[in-house]
């Protein structure tokens, strides 16, 4: 026995070493690996960066002008503490609004956010609000996994998208509240003009969308139209 | 070696991935995405072309490297290897259109685990020359792109009554929603897999009754 347990080192050493370049060898190899692969991806990012970003700013000038019709120029704004600074370094999501402007450099209205659970995941919408007219003017969908064929319709089917074309979003400034509430009535039952006809088939994702158009309203009138005669006068 | 024979011997290992051993068709693999996007046919060719630059890019750098990865860590790097060139993808497709990376949505980073790239990666490009490698990974790429604008093709038309965005039917088409959904995936992925396994079917048995008349 005492011979095997002296004998054991001996013949383990080399193993032993072996082993140690073999694991150097495999650090060696991953940590290249890996430095080789973030200079990669750093490049690539640092080169496609304003691509992406002018593709980005294309999306939203297109999505501000379909929600508001006849605009040319757009102003971005953020609500803060009662008051709105123009252009907001880093306003979240439905904390940033867009004053557009026609050719004349008139004040048409402004462009706001608006997101909310829909059938498959969160739906966020842009939609165009006229303080004269004191209607939702437009809407289109910015982001959305709704089902195709039957939840995307929100964005595509021009029947539910003539809902948004004069909704009628009248504010009563005494009470701090809309007159009427937009409300979602079903498939061809819309009455009145602070209604929404729903898809038929999609009824979850065409209430997401009337339920945080009204609750966008609710919260950004009250700190918006104070400011009206303001973003009329910044023209850009 | 001579040209020709190089030609030659290259061309079947490219025509493989294409045809014979077709990576949806013949091997049923990458089905997730196969499924998943190929409810028109842009979405369909957007994704083949970028599981094909992934599989060419990854394949040529696994073959660069086949002879300093230590065998038990070549799985990780492989992976790594994968990893970058789907970032790098990703990052291109969104500089090209926002409206196609939106389409694709989480498919693009999903490319990381398509089991066609790490296999190529692990049965042809850890054990041939760069050449071959990127040959191989080129025929099945293009396998792939065209598995998934077969499935496309017929989605969109039946689905969408258009065939890349442009009205084919008119506007007296009902368009059969179910196609574009995912039941329509695993539908027209059957009809394409009875159709390839008649035609295997087909041809065997034209092979097996030219035998006897060669004997006789």
């Amino acid at each position: 026995m005492s011979e095997q347990a002296q004998s054991n080192p001996l013949v383990r050493r080399p193993v032993a070493e072996n082993a140690a370049a073999e694991t150097r060898k495999m650090i060696l190899t991953l940590s290249s690996v890996a430095a080789l692969s973030g200079m990669l991806i750093v490049g690539v990012y640092q080169y496609t960066l304003p691509y992406i970003e002018a593709n980005r700013e294309a999306m939203i000038e297109k999505a501000v002008f379909t929600v508001v019709p006849g605009g040319v120029q757009k102003r971005a704004y953020g609500f803060s503490d009662g008051a709105v600074i123009p252009d907001p370094a880093s306003a979240g999501f439905g904390e940033r609004f867009y004053a557009v402007y026609g050719e004349d450099r008139s004040f048409l209205g402004t462009a706001l956010e608006a997101s909310a659970q829909g059938y498959q995941d969160t739906i966020r919408i842009l939609y165009g609000y006229s303080p004269e007219k004191a209607c939702v003017v437009g809407m289109t969908v910015l982001e959305s996994k709704e089902t195709p064929g039957l939840g995307d319709k929100i964005d595509l089917d021009p029947v539910f998208k003539a809902n948004f074309k004069a909704l009628d979003a009248a504010f009563d400034s005494a009470s701090g509240k809309l007159v009427h509430e937009v409300t979602v009535t079903g498939h061809g039952k819309k009455i009145n003009p602070w209604e929404i006809d729903a898809i038929s088939g999609a009824t979850i994702s065409s209430k997401a969308v009337g339920a945080m158009i009204n609750r966008s309203l609710q919260t950004n009138l009250p700190r918006l139209l104070p400011h009206v005669d303001a973003l009329k006068e910044n023209t850009p | 070696m001579t040209a020709t024979g190089m030609s030659e011997s290259i061309w079947p290992v490219y025509t493989r991935g294409l045809w014979r051993e077709n990576p949806v068709f013949v091997m049923q693999l990458g089905m997730c995405p196969t499924l998943a996007v190929s409810n028109s046919v842009i979405n369909s060719l957007s994704m083949g072309l970028a599981t094909l630059a992934v599989l060419v890019a990854s394949s040529a750098l696994v073959s660069l490297m086949r002879n300093v990865i230590p065998k038990q860590v070549r799985i990780a790097t492989y992976i790594v290897i994968i990893a970058t060139f789907v970032t790098v993808v990703d990052y291109a497709l969104q500089a090209i259109s926002l409206d196609i990376h939106k389409a694709l949505g989480a498919f693009i980073q999903l490319i990381v685990v398509n089991c066609i790239i790490l296999g190529r990666a692990e049965a042809f490009a850890s054990k041939n020359s760069v050449v071959r490698a990127i040959t191989d990974a080129a025929g099945m790429g293009l396998g792939f792109t065209f598995a998934l604008i077969c499935l496309g093709a017929v989605r969109e038309l039946l689905g969408n009554g258009s065939l890349l965005g442009f009205d084919v039917f008119g506007p007296q088409f009902e368009p059969w929603a179910i196609m574009i959904l995912p039941p329509g995936g695993f539908f027209v992925l059957g009809a394409w897999l009875l159709v390839f396994a008649w035609f295997k079917e087909r041809s065997a048995r034209t092979a097996a009754r030219k035998e006897p008349s060669h004997a006789g």
